[in-house]
C-alpha cells in the first residue's frame, strides 16, 4: 500500500500515513476480515491506510493534535463513522480546543453530507457545550433553503428552539416556507410544533386564527393533504373537535360547490362519525362508497372498513330501517370483518 | 372512472390517478409529476409487452438475477461502499434477509464466515455490536447482527451469543426517561428504542425495568397527522412510525396510541398512481416504504382488531392497503434488470432497497390468491412484520432463547 503515493483521487499529492515520518511510532491496526471474508468492502488504498492508523489511535487512546487531524481525514472518507466522531469529541475536550473553530468544520461537513445522523448530532453537542445557539437559526435557514424537507435539519431546529426558547419569529418562518411551497409538510409540522409550545393550541381564539389560516390554504389547493392534516390537528384541541361550527360550515360549502377532494370527503365522513346526531350518517355511508369506488379507489379496503363503523353507528343509534342502496354495502362489510380478523 | 378515461389504458392501470396540482405548481408537485412521468413510461411498456404472445406472465420477479446480485455482494463490495463501513452488520442483514426471502440456501461455509464477521464486530468494552471491527457498540448494528444470526443460525451459533454482555449494553444506552441513545454519547431517537426492544425480545433478556417509561416515550412521538416522528415533535415518517408501532406491539401496548389516526395516516401514504408508499405527506414514492408503511398497516390492523397475536401462519390474511398495486410498483418499477432493487426508477439499486422492497413484497403477498404475476415464480417467503425476519427461523430462534435462561 505504501509503494504509491500518487493516489489518483488525490491530485494534491496525498502522502500516506505509512510514509509520514511523524507517524513512524504507530503500528496501523488492520480490520480483521477472517480467512474467507463476507461482504468485504474493496477499500481504496487511502481508506485502508487512514483507518489502519485511526483504529490504532483509538485503541491506544492517544490524545494528541495529530490524532485530531487524523479524525478529519477519516471522517472525510466516511462521515458516517460514529466511532470516529465520538473519539473526535473526546479529543476536542481533552485538548481543550477552541470550539468556535470546530463550527467552521461542522458547517462544511453538514453542507457536504446533509442527510447524515452523525454530523447533526456533533453540531448539537457543540451547541450544548458552548451553550450558544446564536448561529443556529441562520445556519438552519440556509440548510433548509437547500432542502426544505431535510429531516435532520428540522430535528436540530426543533431542539434549538425548544432548548433555548427561540420561538420568537418561528411562526413567520413557517409561513414563508408554506408560501414558497404549500405542500411542504415539514413546514406545516413545524408550525404545529410552534403552536403547541407557545400556547396557541390551549387558547381557542388563537387556535381559531390558525383554523382560518388552514382553511385559506385548503381553498388554494383542496387536494393538498398537508393543510387538511393541519386543520384536523388543530381541531384535536377544540372542545367540539371536528364538529367546530366554522369548519363544518366550511366543509359543507365546499361540498355544495361541487368539490370532491378526497380529503374533503374523508373529513365529512369523520365529522358524521363524531356527531351524535345521525342526520349525516346516510350520506357518510354513501361517501364511503364513492371514495372506495371512485374518488379514492386505491384505498377501497380502507373505505369499506370505515363504512363498517358508519353502519355500526347507524344501527346502534337509529331504530328506523334503512334500505335502498344497502345491499352492496352490507356485502362489503362482511368482507372487511373478515379482513380485520387476522 | 374506467368509463371516462377513454384512453388506451388497459385493465392494469384502471383506477390509477395522476397528481393534480390544481393550478398551483410548487417544488413538491413538480417533483411528484416528474416521478409519475417515469413510472407512466414503465407502465406503458408493460402494457405493450402484455400484448405479446409470450409464456411469461408479467410482472416477473427476477429471482435468478437477484440471487446473483446478492451473492456477488456477499463475495465483495466495491470501493464506494467505504461510506457504509460503519454499516457492515447491516449489509450482512440486508443481503442475508433478501436471500432468505428468495429461499436461497445458505451453506455451512458461508454461515461460518458470517459468524466470524459478526463476532469480529463485537465491541467488548460496551458489550454491543459495532458497525464493524474496532467500532463502538451501537444499537442499530446490534439489531442487524442479531437479526443476521437468527437468519443463518443454529443452536450452536445461538448459544455463542453473549446475552449477558448485550444486556449490560442495553442498560448503558438506556436513558432515564424510557428512551435510548444509539451508542454511548450518540443521538437518541425512536430507531434506538425499536432496536433495543427487538434485541431484548429475541434474546429473552428483557428484565423488569429495562423498558420503564418506554411506552410513554413512544406515544409522545405520535403526531397530529397520526404517524410517528423520530422524536416528540418531529414530522410523521414511515420508518419511525414502523419503529414505534412495532415496539409498542412487542411491549404489548398497541392500544396506548391512537390506532385509528395511525391507520388513516399510513394508508394515505400509498400513492394513487405509482402504487408504492411515500415516507411522509407530500414526499415521493420509495420502495423501502413498501415494508416500513406496509408493516405499520399490518400491525395497526392487528391492534384495531383487538386480537393479541398475529397468528401469521394460519387462516386468511388480508391487509387494508392495496396489495396488488404495491406489488406492481415493486416488481415493475424497482427491479434492476441485473438484479437488486432500487428506490424508484432512474436511481441505482442497492442492498438496503433490495431488502426492504422484497420485505414489502412479502407482506403484500399475504395469501396465495393475492400474488401478482406467476404464483410459483413470484412468491417470496413470509416474514414477521414486527421483527422483519423469516417466520420459520424466528420461531426456531425464539424457541431456543426462551428454552434456556440468561445464566
Amino acid at each position: 500500500m505504501s509503494e504509491s503515493s500518487s493516489d489518483s483521487s488525490c491530485p494534491d499529492r496525498w502522502v500516506f500515513y505509512c510514509d509520514r515520518p511523524e507517524w513512524k511510532d504507530v503500528t496501523p491496526l488492520a480490520q480483521e476480515e477472517g480467512p474467507s471474508p463476507v461482504a468485504a468492502i474493496a477499500y481504496s488504498a487511502k481508506f485502508r491506510d487512514v483507518y489502519g492508523y485511526m483504529r490504532a489511535v483509538i485503541k491506544n487512546k492517544e490524545i494528541s493534535e495529530r490524532a485530531l487531524e487524523l479524525t478529519t481525514d477519516a471522517l472525510e472518507l466516511n462521515p458516517a463513522n460514529y466511532t470516529v466522531w465520538q473519539y473526535r469529541r473526546l479529543l476536542l475536550k481533552e485538548l481543550n480546543k477552541d470550539l468556535h473553530d470546530e463550527f467552521d468544520y461542522i458547517n462544511q461537513m453538514i453542507e457536504d453530507s446533509a442527510k447524515n445522523y452523525q454530523v447533526w448530532h456533533h453540531r448539537m453537542v457543540l451547541v450544548e457545550w458552548l451553550n450558544d445557539p446564536s448561529m443556529e437559526l441562520d445556519f438552519l435557514k440556509e440548510a433548509l433553503s437547500a432542502d426544505p424537507k431535510n429531516y435532520h435539519a428540522w430535528k436540530h431546529r426543533q431542539w434549538v428552539i425548544k432548548t433555548f426558547n427561540l420561538f420568537g419569529s418561528e411562526m413567520e418562518f413557517t409561513e414563508s416556507l408554506i408560501e414558497d411551497d404549500l405542500r411542504n409538510n415539514s413546514a406545516w409540522n413545524q408550525r404545529y410544533f410552534v403552536a403547541l409550545h407557545t400556547g396557541i393550541l390551549s387558547d381557542p381564539d388563537r387556535t381559531r386564527k390558525e383554523i382560518d389560516f388552514a382553511m385559506k390554504a385548503i381553498l388554494k389547493a383542496t387536494l393538498n393533504e398537508s393543510s387538511w392534516n393541519y386543520l384536523r390537528g388543530l381541531l384535536i384541541h377544540m372542545d367540539k373537535g371536528l364538529l367546530e361550527e366554522d369548519v363544518v360550515d366550511f366543509c359543507e360549502k365546499l361540498y355544495a360547490s361541487g368539490n370532491r377532494s378526497r380529503h374533503l370527503l374523508a373529513m365529512l365522513v369523520d365529522i358524521a362519525l363524531e356527531d351524535e346526531d345521525t342526520k349525516n350518517d346516510e350520506r357518510a355511508l354513501q361517501l364511503c362508497e364513492e371514495l372506495a369506488k371512485r374518488y379514492d379507489h386505491i384505498r377501497e379496503k380502507y373505505w369499506n372498513y370505515i363504512a363498517v363503523s358508519v353502519k355500526k353507528k347507524i344501527s346502534s343509534t337509529s331504530t328506523t330501517n334503512h334500505k335502498s342502496t344497502e345491499n352492496e354495502t352490507s356485502r362489503g362489510c362482511e368482507q372487511i370483518e373478515d379482513t380485520v380478523n387476522l | 372512472m374506467e368509463a371516462d378515461s377513454g384512453s388506451q389504458e388497459t385493465e392494469r392501470s384502471v383506477g390509477r390517478e395522476r397528481h393534480d396540482n390544481e393550478g398551483i405548481p410548487t417544488a413538491s408537485s413538480f417533483a411528484q409529476e416528474q416521478v409519475e412521468e417515469h413510472v407512466a413510461q414503465i407502465f406503458k411498456s408493460y402494457e405493450l409487452w402484455s400484448g405479446l404472445d409470450t409464456e411469461v406472465e408479467f410482472p416477473l420477479l427476477r429471482t435468478a438475477e437477484h440471487r446473483k446480485f446478492l451473492s456477488a455482494s456477499l463475495s465483495g463490495l466495491p470501493e464506494s461502499f467505504g461510506k457504509l463501513d460503519s454499516s457492515q452488520t447491516w449489509l450482512c442483514y440486508w443481503i442475508l434477509h433478501s436471500l432468505a426471502l428468495l429461499d436461497s440456501r445458505i451453506d455451512d461455509r458461508l454461515r461460518d464466515a458470517v459468524v466470524v464477521k459478526l463476532t469480529n464486530s463485537i465491541d467488548k468494552e460496551s458489550g454491543g455490536y459495532g458497525g464493524g471491527p474496532y467500532q463502538y457498540g451501537h444499537l442499530a448494528p446490534t439489531y442487524a447482527a442479531i437479526n443476521s444470526l437468527v437468519i443463518i443460525g443454529s443452536p450452536t451459533v445461538w448459544s455463542s451469543v453473549d446475552r449477558e454482555g448485550l444486556k449490560k449494553f442495553l442498560y448503558k444506552v438506556r436513558v432515564g426517561d424510557g428512551s435510548f441513545v444509539v451508542h454511548e454519547g450518540g443521538e437518541s431517537d425512536i430507531r434506538a428504542v425499536y432496536c433495543a426492544v427487538v434485541v431484548a425480545k429475541i434474546l429473552n433478556i428483557d428484565s423488569a425495568d429495562l423498558f420503564d417509561g418506554t411506552v410513554e416515550w413512544i406515544v409522545r412521538c405520535q403526531t397530529y397527522e397520526g404517524g410517528f416522528g423520530g422524536d416528540p415533535g418531529q414530522e410523521a415518517h414511515g420508518g419511525y412510525s414502523f419503529c414505534a408501532i412495532a415496539a409498542l406491539y412487542l411491549l404489548n401496548a398497541l392500544h396506548m396510541c391512537d390506532l385509528k389516526a395511525l391507520m388513516r395516516w399510513t394508508v394515505n401514504r400509498q400513492m394513487p398512481f405509482e402504487g408504492g408508499f411515500q415516507g411522509r405527506t407530500n414526499k415521493l414514492v420509495d420502495s423501502c416504504y413498501s415494508f416500513w408503511q406496509g408493516a405499520t398497516v399490518v400491525i395497526a390492523q392487528l391492534g384495531l382488531s383487538g386480537r393479541e397475536s398475529l397468528e401469521l401462519d394460519t387462516g386468511k390474511k388480508d391487509w387494508i392497503f392495496n396489495k396488488e398495486l404495491l406489488q406492481e410498483y415493486v416488481l415493475m418499477c424497482c427491479q434492476d434488470e441485473y438484479g437488486g432493487f432500487m428506490d424508484k426508477p432512474h436511481v441505482r439499486r442497492d442492498p438496503y432497497h433490495t431488502c426492504y422492497a422484497l420485505s414489502g413484497l412479502s407482506l403484500a403477498q399475504s395469501c396465495r390468491e393475492h400474488i401478482v404475476g406467476d404464483v410459483h415464480k413470484n412468491a417470496v417467503k413470509q416474514i414477521h412484520p414486527a421483527f422483519n425476519l423469516p417466520l420459520k427461523k424466528l420461531t426456531e430462534a425464539m424457541d431456543f432463547f426462551y428454552g434456556s435462561t440468561t445464566k
